[in-house]
Protein backbone atom coordinates (compact mmCIF):
# COMPACT_ATOMS: atom_id res chain seq x y z
CA UNK A 1 0.00 0.00 0.00
CA UNK A 2 1.28 3.56 -0.77
CA UNK A 3 1.94 5.24 2.10
CA UNK A 4 -0.54 8.13 3.79
CA UNK A 5 -3.18 5.33 2.43
CA UNK A 6 -5.12 2.97 4.62
CA UNK A 7 -7.01 0.18 3.77
CA UNK A 8 -10.55 0.72 4.25
CA UNK A 9 -12.52 -2.49 2.23
CA UNK A 10 -11.39 -5.94 2.12
CA UNK A 11 -11.25 -7.93 -1.08
CA UNK A 12 -14.04 -9.84 -0.22
CA UNK A 13 -16.05 -6.55 0.64
CA UNK A 14 -15.05 -5.14 -2.84
CA UNK A 15 -16.16 -8.73 -4.43
CA UNK A 16 -19.29 -8.15 -2.63
CA UNK A 17 -20.16 -4.77 -3.67
CA UNK A 18 -19.50 -5.36 -7.59
CA UNK A 19 -21.27 -8.60 -7.59
CA UNK A 20 -23.98 -6.80 -6.51
CA UNK A 21 -22.93 -3.67 -8.64
CA UNK A 22 -22.83 -5.53 -12.17
CA UNK A 23 -26.47 -7.74 -11.49
CA UNK A 24 -28.22 -4.72 -10.61
CA UNK A 25 -27.01 -2.91 -13.25
CA UNK A 26 -27.85 -5.97 -16.03
CA UNK A 27 -31.38 -6.83 -14.46
CA UNK A 28 -32.04 -2.69 -13.80
CA UNK A 29 -31.25 -2.81 -18.23
CA UNK A 30 -33.56 -5.78 -18.84
CA UNK A 31 -36.54 -4.73 -16.24
CA UNK A 32 -36.72 -1.11 -18.13
CA UNK A 33 -37.10 -2.83 -21.29
CA UNK A 34 -40.02 -5.05 -19.97
CA UNK A 35 -41.34 -2.09 -18.20
CA UNK A 36 -41.04 0.88 -20.31
CA UNK A 37 -43.27 0.93 -23.51
CA UNK A 38 -40.71 2.99 -25.73
CA UNK A 39 -37.98 0.19 -24.77
CA UNK A 40 -40.55 -2.78 -25.23
CA UNK A 41 -41.36 -1.48 -28.80
CA UNK A 42 -37.34 -1.04 -29.36
CA UNK A 43 -36.65 -4.12 -28.46
CA UNK A 44 -40.10 -6.27 -28.62
CA UNK A 45 -38.37 -9.95 -27.92
CA UNK A 46 -40.24 -9.68 -24.76
CA UNK A 47 -39.81 -13.66 -24.25
CA UNK A 48 -36.12 -13.39 -24.67
CA UNK A 49 -35.77 -10.65 -22.33
CA UNK A 50 -38.15 -11.71 -19.61
CA UNK A 51 -35.76 -15.09 -19.41
CA UNK A 52 -32.32 -12.78 -19.73
CA UNK A 53 -34.03 -10.82 -16.59
CA UNK A 54 -34.94 -14.15 -14.96
CA UNK A 55 -32.32 -16.13 -15.03
CA UNK A 56 -29.89 -13.62 -14.34
CA UNK A 57 -31.80 -12.42 -11.30
CA UNK A 58 -31.18 -15.96 -10.39
CA UNK A 59 -27.62 -15.90 -10.92
CA UNK A 60 -27.06 -12.22 -9.28
CA UNK A 61 -28.74 -13.97 -5.59
CA UNK A 62 -26.83 -17.06 -6.38
CA UNK A 63 -23.49 -14.81 -6.75
CA UNK A 64 -24.27 -13.16 -3.40
CA UNK A 65 -24.70 -15.86 -1.82
CA UNK A 66 -21.81 -17.75 -2.74
CA UNK A 67 -19.38 -14.26 -2.26
CA UNK A 68 -21.49 -14.24 1.80
CA UNK A 69 -20.29 -17.93 2.07
CA UNK A 70 -16.76 -17.27 0.91
CA UNK A 71 -16.26 -13.90 3.37
CA UNK A 72 -17.74 -15.95 6.38
CA UNK A 73 -16.31 -14.23 9.48
CA UNK A 74 -14.53 -11.52 7.96
CA UNK A 75 -18.38 -10.78 6.13
CA UNK A 76 -20.12 -11.43 10.09
CA UNK A 77 -17.30 -8.88 11.23
CA UNK A 78 -18.60 -5.85 8.49
CA UNK A 79 -22.44 -7.15 8.84
CA UNK A 80 -21.63 -6.33 13.14
CA UNK A 81 -20.39 -2.67 12.25
CA UNK A 82 -23.48 -2.46 9.81
CA UNK A 83 -25.63 -3.30 12.77
CA UNK A 84 -24.38 -1.12 15.11
CA UNK A 85 -25.74 2.60 15.78
CA UNK A 86 -24.45 4.41 18.41
CA UNK A 87 -25.32 8.12 19.88
CA UNK A 88 -22.96 9.71 17.24
CA UNK A 89 -24.62 8.06 14.46
CA UNK A 90 -27.81 8.99 15.54
CA UNK A 91 -26.30 12.66 15.94
CA UNK A 92 -25.03 12.36 12.02
CA UNK A 93 -28.12 11.34 10.88
CA UNK A 94 -29.84 14.19 12.42
CA UNK A 95 -27.73 16.22 10.69
CA UNK A 96 -25.61 17.58 13.74
CA UNK A 97 -21.89 16.39 12.61
CA UNK A 98 -20.78 13.31 14.48
CA UNK A 99 -17.48 11.72 14.38
CA UNK A 100 -18.22 8.03 12.23
CA UNK A 101 -16.70 5.08 11.98
CA UNK A 102 -15.96 3.14 8.99
CA UNK A 103 -18.96 3.40 7.79
CA UNK A 104 -21.20 6.47 8.94
CA UNK A 105 -24.81 6.30 9.27
CA UNK A 106 -25.71 6.78 5.74
CA UNK A 107 -23.61 4.21 4.42
CA UNK A 108 -24.80 1.88 6.98
CA UNK A 109 -28.51 2.68 6.32
CA UNK A 110 -27.76 2.13 2.22
CA UNK A 111 -26.18 -1.19 2.80
CA UNK A 112 -29.15 -2.59 5.10
CA UNK A 113 -31.52 -1.38 2.92
CA UNK A 114 -29.65 -2.90 -0.53
CA UNK A 115 -29.48 -6.27 1.08
CA UNK A 116 -32.88 -6.66 2.71
CA UNK A 117 -34.02 -5.33 -1.67
CA UNK A 118 -31.97 -8.11 -2.63
CA UNK A 119 -34.28 -10.51 -0.85
CA UNK A 120 -37.53 -8.52 -1.74
CA UNK A 121 -36.44 -8.40 -5.18
CA UNK A 122 -35.94 -12.61 -5.59
CA UNK A 123 -39.04 -13.38 -3.76
CA UNK A 124 -41.04 -10.98 -5.65
CA UNK A 125 -39.61 -12.28 -9.09
CA UNK A 126 -40.08 -15.62 -8.09
CA UNK A 127 -43.55 -14.69 -7.67
CA UNK A 128 -43.89 -12.79 -10.40
CA UNK A 129 -42.16 -16.25 -12.74
CA UNK A 130 -43.85 -18.71 -11.13
CA UNK A 131 -47.08 -16.57 -10.46
CA UNK A 132 -47.58 -16.39 -14.77
CA UNK A 133 -47.55 -20.31 -14.44
CA UNK A 134 -49.87 -21.03 -11.34
CA UNK A 135 -52.82 -18.70 -9.65
CA UNK A 136 -51.16 -19.91 -6.35
CA UNK A 137 -48.66 -17.99 -6.46
CA UNK A 138 -50.36 -14.75 -7.85
CA UNK A 139 -51.22 -11.83 -5.80
CA UNK A 140 -52.11 -8.31 -6.70
CA UNK A 141 -49.41 -6.65 -5.13
CA UNK A 142 -46.66 -8.33 -6.50
CA UNK A 143 -45.73 -6.00 -9.15
CA UNK A 144 -46.58 -3.12 -7.09
CA UNK A 145 -43.76 -4.32 -4.91
CA UNK A 146 -41.53 -5.33 -7.52
CA UNK A 147 -41.93 -1.92 -9.31
CA UNK A 148 -41.79 0.20 -5.74
CA UNK A 149 -38.64 -1.30 -4.98
CA UNK A 150 -37.18 -0.41 -8.18
CA UNK A 151 -38.37 3.22 -8.07
CA UNK A 152 -36.41 2.95 -4.39
CA UNK A 153 -33.56 1.49 -5.31
CA UNK A 154 -32.72 4.10 -8.18
CA UNK A 155 -33.14 6.72 -5.87
CA UNK A 156 -30.56 5.31 -3.38
CA UNK A 157 -28.45 4.68 -6.77
CA UNK A 158 -28.52 8.53 -7.64
CA UNK A 159 -27.57 9.23 -4.08
CA UNK A 160 -24.91 7.22 -4.16
CA UNK A 161 -23.35 7.98 -7.52
CA UNK A 162 -23.33 11.28 -7.04
CA UNK A 163 -21.48 11.36 -3.23
CA UNK A 164 -18.84 8.83 -4.98
CA UNK A 165 -18.54 10.42 -8.57
CA UNK A 166 -19.41 14.14 -7.86
CA UNK A 167 -19.44 15.53 -4.90
CA UNK A 168 -16.00 16.88 -4.01
CA UNK A 169 -15.77 15.64 -0.11
CA UNK A 170 -16.63 12.42 -0.93
CA UNK A 171 -15.27 11.15 -4.28
CA UNK A 172 -12.03 10.00 -2.91
CA UNK A 173 -14.35 6.85 -1.31
CA UNK A 174 -14.67 5.94 -4.88
CA UNK A 175 -10.76 4.76 -4.54
CA UNK A 176 -11.54 2.19 -1.25
CA UNK A 177 -14.12 0.09 -3.38
CA UNK A 178 -12.06 -0.24 -6.31
CA UNK A 179 -8.48 -0.27 -4.99
CA UNK A 180 -9.10 -0.93 -1.53
CA UNK A 181 -7.08 2.22 0.02
CA UNK A 182 -8.23 5.30 0.77
CA UNK A 183 -5.95 8.74 2.11
CA UNK A 184 -5.10 8.28 5.89
CA UNK A 185 -6.19 11.80 6.12
CA UNK A 186 -9.03 11.68 4.29
CA UNK A 187 -10.15 8.91 6.71
CA UNK A 188 -9.85 10.77 9.62
CA UNK A 189 -11.69 13.37 8.44
CA UNK A 190 -14.36 11.89 7.48
CA UNK A 191 -14.17 8.58 9.44
CA UNK A 192 -12.35 10.01 12.48
CA UNK A 193 -13.59 7.26 15.30
CA UNK A 194 -12.55 4.44 12.84
CA UNK A 195 -9.03 2.96 13.53
CA UNK A 196 -7.59 1.55 10.58
CA UNK A 197 -4.79 -1.08 11.17
CA UNK B 1 -31.77 17.89 22.75
CA UNK B 2 -28.74 15.86 23.84
CA UNK B 3 -27.22 16.74 26.55
CA UNK B 4 -23.44 16.71 26.12
CA UNK B 5 -23.20 15.54 30.23
CA UNK B 6 -25.27 12.27 29.25
CA UNK B 7 -23.39 9.05 29.39
CA UNK B 8 -22.83 7.92 26.12
CA UNK B 9 -25.29 4.97 25.41
CA UNK B 10 -24.36 1.43 24.42
CA UNK B 11 -24.27 1.34 20.54
CA UNK B 12 -27.64 -0.13 19.11
CA UNK B 13 -28.36 -2.97 16.88
CA UNK B 14 -31.05 -1.01 14.52
CA UNK B 15 -29.11 -2.54 12.17
CA UNK B 16 -30.74 -6.13 11.91
CA UNK B 17 -34.16 -3.99 12.91
CA UNK B 18 -34.29 -2.09 9.97
CA UNK B 19 -33.35 -5.05 8.07
CA UNK B 20 -36.10 -7.43 9.22
CA UNK B 21 -38.53 -4.70 9.66
CA UNK B 22 -38.33 -3.87 5.45
CA UNK B 23 -38.25 -7.22 4.55
CA UNK B 24 -40.94 -7.78 7.11
CA UNK B 25 -42.79 -4.83 5.21
CA UNK B 26 -41.70 -5.49 1.78
CA UNK B 27 -43.54 -9.40 1.78
CA UNK B 28 -46.67 -8.26 4.15
CA UNK B 29 -46.94 -5.94 1.20
CA UNK B 30 -48.12 -8.63 -0.93
CA UNK B 31 -51.43 -8.48 0.67
CA UNK B 32 -51.81 -4.77 1.31
CA UNK B 33 -49.81 -2.97 -0.85
CA UNK B 34 -52.67 -2.54 -3.91
CA UNK B 35 -54.85 -1.38 -1.53
CA UNK B 36 -52.78 1.05 -0.04
CA UNK B 37 -52.00 2.14 -3.46
CA UNK B 38 -54.79 2.53 -4.80
CA UNK B 39 -56.53 4.51 -1.44
CA UNK B 40 -52.99 6.90 -1.78
CA UNK B 41 -53.54 7.31 -5.91
CA UNK B 42 -57.36 7.94 -4.92
CA UNK B 43 -56.48 10.71 -2.91
CA UNK B 44 -54.32 12.71 -4.99
CA UNK B 45 -56.09 11.75 -8.27
CA UNK B 46 -58.21 15.23 -8.20
CA UNK B 47 -54.66 16.67 -7.87
CA UNK B 48 -52.68 15.17 -10.68
CA UNK B 49 -53.44 11.44 -12.27
CA UNK B 50 -50.94 9.52 -10.13
CA UNK B 51 -50.36 6.46 -13.11
CA UNK B 52 -49.56 9.20 -15.87
CA UNK B 53 -46.44 10.68 -13.73
CA UNK B 54 -44.75 7.42 -14.17
CA UNK B 55 -42.37 7.28 -17.09
CA UNK B 56 -44.65 4.23 -18.69
CA UNK B 57 -48.31 5.64 -18.07
CA UNK B 58 -49.35 2.80 -16.56
CA UNK B 59 -48.39 0.67 -19.50
CA UNK B 60 -46.37 -2.40 -19.65
CA UNK B 61 -46.28 -4.09 -23.43
CA UNK B 62 -46.52 -7.69 -23.51
CA UNK B 63 -46.48 -9.66 -26.91
CA UNK B 64 -45.68 -13.32 -27.59
CA UNK B 65 -43.47 -13.65 -30.41
CA UNK B 66 -40.36 -11.55 -31.66
CA UNK B 67 -41.55 -8.97 -33.66
CA UNK B 68 -44.53 -6.60 -33.49
CA UNK B 69 -47.06 -6.93 -35.85
CA UNK B 70 -46.85 -4.21 -38.73
CA UNK B 71 -49.80 -2.10 -39.80
CA UNK B 72 -50.55 -1.20 -43.53
CA UNK B 73 -53.36 0.42 -44.45
CA UNK B 74 -53.57 -0.70 -48.00
CA UNK B 75 -53.30 -4.11 -47.01
CA UNK B 76 -54.59 -4.33 -43.53
CA UNK B 77 -58.42 -6.00 -43.78
CA UNK B 78 -60.96 -6.99 -40.74
CA UNK B 79 -62.65 -10.42 -42.02
CA UNK B 80 -65.52 -11.41 -40.10
CA UNK B 81 -66.52 -15.26 -41.02
CA UNK B 82 -67.31 -18.40 -40.28
CA UNK B 83 -70.75 -19.16 -39.28
CA UNK B 84 -72.34 -16.41 -40.89
CA UNK B 85 -74.59 -15.59 -43.44
CA UNK B 86 -72.55 -13.05 -45.57
CA UNK B 87 -68.61 -12.96 -44.68
CA UNK B 88 -67.22 -9.81 -44.43
CA UNK B 89 -64.07 -7.90 -45.34
CA UNK B 90 -63.66 -4.34 -44.35
CA UNK B 91 -60.26 -2.15 -44.79
CA UNK B 92 -59.48 0.54 -42.35
CA UNK B 93 -61.52 3.50 -43.79
CA UNK B 94 -64.46 1.25 -43.55
CA UNK B 95 -64.22 0.78 -40.23
CA UNK B 96 -63.77 3.86 -39.48
CA UNK B 97 -66.79 5.11 -41.28
CA UNK B 98 -68.85 3.05 -38.90
CA UNK B 99 -70.70 4.93 -36.41
CA UNK B 100 -68.07 5.98 -34.00
CA UNK B 101 -68.50 5.68 -30.11
CA UNK B 102 -66.19 6.60 -27.28
CA UNK B 103 -65.69 4.86 -23.50
CA UNK B 104 -63.59 6.09 -20.77
CA UNK B 105 -63.17 2.59 -19.03
CA UNK B 106 -60.47 1.36 -16.42
CA UNK B 107 -57.65 -1.53 -18.03
CA UNK B 108 -56.62 -4.45 -15.97
CA UNK B 109 -53.57 -6.68 -16.42
CA UNK B 110 -54.07 -10.12 -14.36
CA UNK B 111 -50.40 -9.48 -13.59
CA UNK B 112 -51.69 -6.90 -11.23
CA UNK B 113 -51.59 -3.77 -12.72
CA UNK B 114 -54.50 -1.50 -13.81
CA UNK B 115 -54.49 1.98 -15.82
CA UNK B 116 -57.95 4.40 -15.01
CA UNK B 117 -59.56 5.87 -17.20
CA UNK B 118 -58.76 4.87 -20.61
CA UNK B 119 -60.35 7.08 -23.31
CA UNK B 120 -61.32 4.53 -26.00
CA UNK B 121 -62.84 5.15 -29.73
CA UNK B 122 -63.92 3.07 -31.98
CA UNK B 123 -67.02 0.70 -33.02
CA UNK B 124 -69.66 -0.93 -31.04
CA UNK B 125 -68.73 -5.08 -31.82
CA UNK B 126 -72.54 -5.30 -32.74
CA UNK B 127 -72.01 -3.17 -35.20
CA UNK B 128 -69.56 -5.13 -37.31
CA UNK B 129 -71.06 -8.34 -36.35
CA UNK B 130 -74.65 -7.58 -37.84
CA UNK B 131 -73.03 -6.69 -40.91
CA UNK B 132 -71.97 -10.25 -41.26
CA UNK B 133 -75.45 -11.44 -39.68
CA UNK B 134 -73.86 -14.60 -37.47
CA UNK B 135 -76.40 -17.42 -37.47
CA UNK B 136 -77.82 -19.11 -35.09
CA UNK B 137 -75.59 -21.86 -34.59
CA UNK B 138 -72.94 -19.77 -33.57
CA UNK B 139 -72.53 -19.72 -29.76
CA UNK B 140 -69.35 -17.67 -29.68
CA UNK B 141 -66.71 -15.40 -31.30
CA UNK B 142 -62.68 -16.12 -31.89
CA UNK B 143 -60.79 -13.37 -32.30
CA UNK B 144 -57.70 -13.64 -34.48
CA UNK B 145 -54.61 -11.42 -33.87
CA UNK B 146 -51.40 -10.44 -36.45
CA UNK B 147 -49.46 -11.90 -34.27
CA UNK B 148 -49.56 -15.30 -34.54
CA UNK B 149 -50.55 -17.68 -32.82
CA UNK B 150 -52.84 -15.33 -30.38
CA UNK B 151 -56.19 -15.63 -30.67
CA UNK B 152 -59.41 -15.76 -28.13
CA UNK B 153 -61.98 -16.45 -27.66
CA UNK B 154 -66.07 -14.96 -26.14
CA UNK B 155 -69.26 -16.43 -25.82
CA UNK B 156 -71.77 -14.18 -27.50
CA UNK B 157 -73.61 -13.16 -24.11
CA UNK B 158 -69.76 -11.68 -23.21
CA UNK B 159 -69.57 -10.28 -26.57
CA UNK B 160 -72.92 -8.30 -25.87
CA UNK B 161 -72.00 -6.59 -22.78
CA UNK B 162 -73.06 -3.16 -23.47
CA UNK B 163 -69.03 -1.52 -23.40
CA UNK B 164 -67.63 -3.91 -25.40
CA UNK B 165 -66.06 -2.43 -28.38
CA UNK B 166 -63.07 -2.64 -31.05
CA UNK B 167 -60.81 0.46 -30.46
CA UNK B 168 -58.86 2.41 -32.99
CA UNK B 169 -58.17 5.50 -30.53
CA UNK B 170 -56.71 5.74 -27.82
CA UNK B 171 -56.79 8.94 -25.45
CA UNK B 172 -57.98 10.68 -28.67
CA UNK B 173 -55.31 9.28 -30.87
CA UNK B 174 -55.04 6.53 -33.20
CA UNK B 175 -54.32 3.36 -31.58
CA UNK B 176 -50.48 3.14 -31.24
CA UNK B 177 -48.63 0.43 -32.52
CA UNK B 178 -48.02 -1.14 -29.14
CA UNK B 179 -51.86 -1.13 -28.09
CA UNK B 180 -52.82 -2.98 -30.96
CA UNK B 181 -52.91 -0.78 -34.43
CA UNK B 182 -55.08 -0.50 -36.05
CA UNK B 183 -57.79 -2.10 -33.80
CA UNK B 184 -57.84 -3.97 -30.57
CA UNK B 185 -60.76 -5.60 -28.93
CA UNK B 186 -61.85 -3.69 -25.38
CA UNK B 187 -64.02 -5.20 -22.70
CA UNK B 188 -63.27 -3.72 -19.21
CA UNK B 189 -64.82 -6.50 -17.27
CA UNK B 190 -62.40 -9.44 -18.48
CA UNK B 191 -58.44 -9.16 -17.97
CA UNK B 192 -55.96 -7.72 -20.78
CA UNK B 193 -55.51 -11.00 -22.41
CA UNK B 194 -58.96 -10.94 -23.49
CA UNK B 195 -58.53 -7.69 -25.02
CA UNK B 196 -56.58 -9.01 -28.47
CA UNK B 197 -54.55 -6.64 -30.10
CA UNK B 198 -53.79 -6.41 -34.00
CA UNK B 199 -56.77 -7.63 -34.66
CA UNK B 200 -57.31 -9.40 -38.06
CA UNK B 201 -60.08 -11.47 -38.32
CA UNK B 202 -63.58 -12.50 -36.15
CA UNK B 203 -65.02 -15.11 -36.77
CA UNK B 204 -68.35 -17.00 -35.45
CA UNK B 205 -67.83 -20.95 -34.14
CA UNK B 206 -69.95 -22.94 -32.40
CA UNK B 207 -68.44 -22.47 -28.69
CA UNK B 208 -65.49 -20.80 -27.08
CA UNK B 209 -62.88 -23.38 -26.41
CA UNK B 210 -59.30 -22.02 -25.18
CA UNK B 211 -57.03 -19.21 -26.14
CA UNK B 212 -53.52 -18.86 -26.24
CA UNK B 213 -53.13 -17.93 -22.58
CA UNK B 214 -55.73 -19.88 -21.61
CA UNK B 215 -53.90 -23.00 -22.86
CA UNK B 216 -51.33 -21.54 -20.86
CA UNK B 217 -53.92 -22.41 -17.72
CA UNK B 218 -55.36 -18.95 -17.69
CA UNK B 219 -59.28 -18.67 -16.75
CA UNK B 220 -61.49 -18.66 -19.94
CA UNK B 221 -63.62 -16.28 -18.14
CA UNK B 222 -61.11 -13.60 -17.09
CA UNK B 223 -63.71 -11.72 -15.11
CA UNK B 224 -61.64 -8.99 -13.14
CA UNK B 225 -61.65 -9.86 -9.40
CA UNK B 226 -63.42 -13.25 -10.12
CA UNK B 227 -61.05 -15.37 -12.01
CA UNK B 228 -57.23 -16.33 -12.54
CA UNK B 229 -57.17 -16.89 -8.66
CA UNK B 230 -58.38 -13.52 -7.63
CA UNK B 231 -61.69 -13.34 -5.15
CA UNK B 232 -62.25 -17.08 -5.46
Amino acid sequence: MKSGYVRRFSPVERLLHWVNAAGFLFLLGTGLILYLPRLSMLVSRRQLIQSLHFWSGVGWLAALALVVALGGRRLLATARELDSFDGDDLRWLRGRGAPQGRFNAGQKINAILTAAFAILFGVSGLLLWFGEQDTRYRFASTVLLHDGLMYVSLLLLVGHLYLTLIHPATRHSLRGMTLGSVKGDWASRHHAKWNPE
Amino acid sequence: MDSPAAPEQEPRRYGRRLFLATVAGGISSLYWGKAAWDHVTGVISPVADAVSILPSGGWRIYTISGQMPQFDPSTWRLKIGGLVEQPVSLTYDELRSLPHVEQVSTFHCVTGWTVDNVRWGGVRLGHVLDRARPQASGHALRFVSMEVPYVDYLSMPQASLPDVMLAYEMDGKPLPKEHGAPVRLIIPEMYGYKNVKWLQGIDVVPQAVNGYWEDLGYDRNAWVGRSNGYGT
